[in-house]
């Protein structure tokens, strides 16, 4: 059974967010990583680089495949998490910790009522 | 569930693969086991130990009669001839203009006994080709063939411990050398025995009847339990072929490509007068193919290469001169490595490659098969 704290908001394509100010933190949930199995390599977005929600932003590559990670916010970026560069693996032991990929600093803070709520995502990924 | 998952088939092991919790996805219309607890952890358990994967996917064609053998060496690139009963060969199953139907290995079970092992994949596209052939220019040719797939269950134990966790089973099968094949009994019924196999390891592959599949996996599961042997899914099994350099049908080899152009002229015997595919691939032999598979490696950091992710040059021209149709993660060396077409200048080994990975070009080196060996 996957992992969904309860203080986070959640994308229905799988990313987490966490909200401080004007910023957010964004990951992907243990149920991401556990579908996508221990991942190999993390591409994250250039610093500075300005997203609209929706937009792919990062790639995480397992043994198998590479798959997309979109921004469930819109925003600038201000800040990777560049340890996952040398310890990807890092994202399937601690998804909602150390495993985080991106800070946003939010441009439209109204789209936060847009994402799921902890009930709603687990909802959705027991169907 | 979709429509087309429940129309999937299942092999006599999907009870066992479901209590080991497996992980379950479509491949060549069958549901099968992609991974049980991690593919780097299977890949490795292969590498160190053993590790057993199911194969009752693949296709058993069985041949008999005074004019079995002249009838499969038309159709097949090997030379049958060569094999004593008991022995068996990597071969390929060629059109008229040299594309490749499948490969496979064929093997002698007696004097006039023949047994061929096909992909899942192409099993019915095979088996449609060799009666076509069977009822056009061969119809005089005395042999009884049959397709008894449905009732045969395979599996392939593999790894440096393998030899000794079939001992406990076959005995005499730790005695077999590589590429022969035994026939042997399990549980009252018949099972083939053969030290072959498809991750570049030790190892055999054995076939039996669906009925002693279960018990047969039980077995040699809990022989080997104690050296390391692990359950092994196909995703293990495609980073292990891939580490050794071995092609999959639909990607290495289509109908498209010829085995001179895949780089399996060894397999194809031209001293044979007459196989279908002969005159196209003694051409290639002689003239030389513009195109050739490779293996390769990442030579600095980057993301795995993909199947058919642009391959460039390295010489200064930075022209694209092919396609990646293999690729992933190696779990043994660490870094990316792949399989794929470039025109025939830049498939020496040794020769500088760039593969394209989301708009960017990464360093890669053409490498010898296999690209992992270990060195001992």
């Amino acid at each position: 059974m996957a992992d969904i704290p309860t203080h986070l908001k959640y994308a229905s394509s799988h990313e987490w967010v966490s909200l401080e100010g004007d910023t957010a933190t964004v990951g992907i949930s243990d149920h991401a990583q556990e579908e996508l199995t221990e991942l190999v390599f993390i591409e994250l977005p250039d610093l500075g680089r300005e997203l609209t929600a929706g937009d792919p932003c990062a790639v995480v590559e397992s043994v198998k495949t590479a798959s997309d990670i979109y921004t469930p916010l819109s925003g600038e970026i201000i800040d990777t998490n560049d340890a996952l560069d040398t310890a990807p693996g890092t994202v399937n032991n601690d998804p909602y910790g150390d495993g985080w990929f991106f800070k946003i600093r939010l441009t439209n803070p109204e789209e936060l009522d847009n994402l799921l709520s902890p009930d709603d995502y687990a909802e959705q990924v027991n169907i | 569930m979709d429509m087309k998952e429940t129309q999937l088939k299942r092999t006599p092991l999907f009870n066992t693969h479901n209590e080991l919790d497996a992980r379950m996805v479509e491949f060549g219309g069958w549901e099968m086991p992609v991974l049980y607890s991690s593919i780097a952890q299977e890949h490795h358990a292969v590498r160190q130990a053993a590790g057993l994967f199911d194969i009752s996917h693949m296709g058993e064609f069985l041949f008999g009669g005074p004019d079995a053998l002249k009838f499969l060496n038309q159709l097949l690139t090997n030379d049958l001839a060569k094999l004593e009963p008991g022995q068996g060969q990597y071969t390929l199953l060629c059109q008229d203009n040299g594309g490749v139907i499948d490969d496979l290995y064929a093997y002698r079970l007696s004097d006039t006994h023949y047994l061929l092992i096909v992909n899942a994949s192409r099993l019915e596209i095979d088996w449609m080709w060799i009666k076509a052939q069977r009822n056009s220019r061969h119809k005089s040719l005395q042999l009884e063939m049959s397709n008894p797939s449905d009732d045969l269950a395979a599996m392939a134990l593999q790894g440096p411990k393998a030899a000794e966790i079939i001992a406990g089973v076959f005995p005499t099968a730790a005695e077999l050398r590589k590429n022969q094949i035994a026939e042997l009994e399990f549980a009252g019924a018949t099972a083939w025995v053969s030290r072959t196999g498809y991750t570049g390891e030790d190892g055999f592959e054995l076939v039996v009847p669906n009925g002693r599949a279960a018990a047969l996996w039980e077995d040699l599961m809990s022989l080997g339990q104690a050296l390391g042997l692990l359950p092994a899914g196909l995703g293990a099994r495609d980073t292990l072929r891939t580490e050794a350099g071995y092609s999959l049908y639909g990607h290495e080899l289509t109908s498209d490509t010829t085995p001179i152009e895949a780089a399996l002229g060894w397999a194809v015997a031209l001293d044979k007068p007459c196989f279908n595919g002969r005159e196209m691939l003694a051409a290639q032999k002689e003239d030389g193919v513009s195109r050739r598979c490779i293996a390769f490696k990442m030579t600095g950091k980057s993301a795995p290469p993909r199947e058919q992710y642009k391959i460039f040059s390295a010489d200064g021209t930075s022209r694209e001169i092919g396609e990646v149709t293999s690729g992933t993660q190696s779990p043994s060396l660490g870094c990316g490595i792949g399989l794929g077409y470039v025109e025939h200048a830049h498939a020496k080994y040794g020769t500088g490659i760039e593969i394209e990975i989301r708009n960017r070009r990464f360093p890669a080196q053409v490498f010898r098969r296999p690209i992992f060996q270990k060195s001992s």
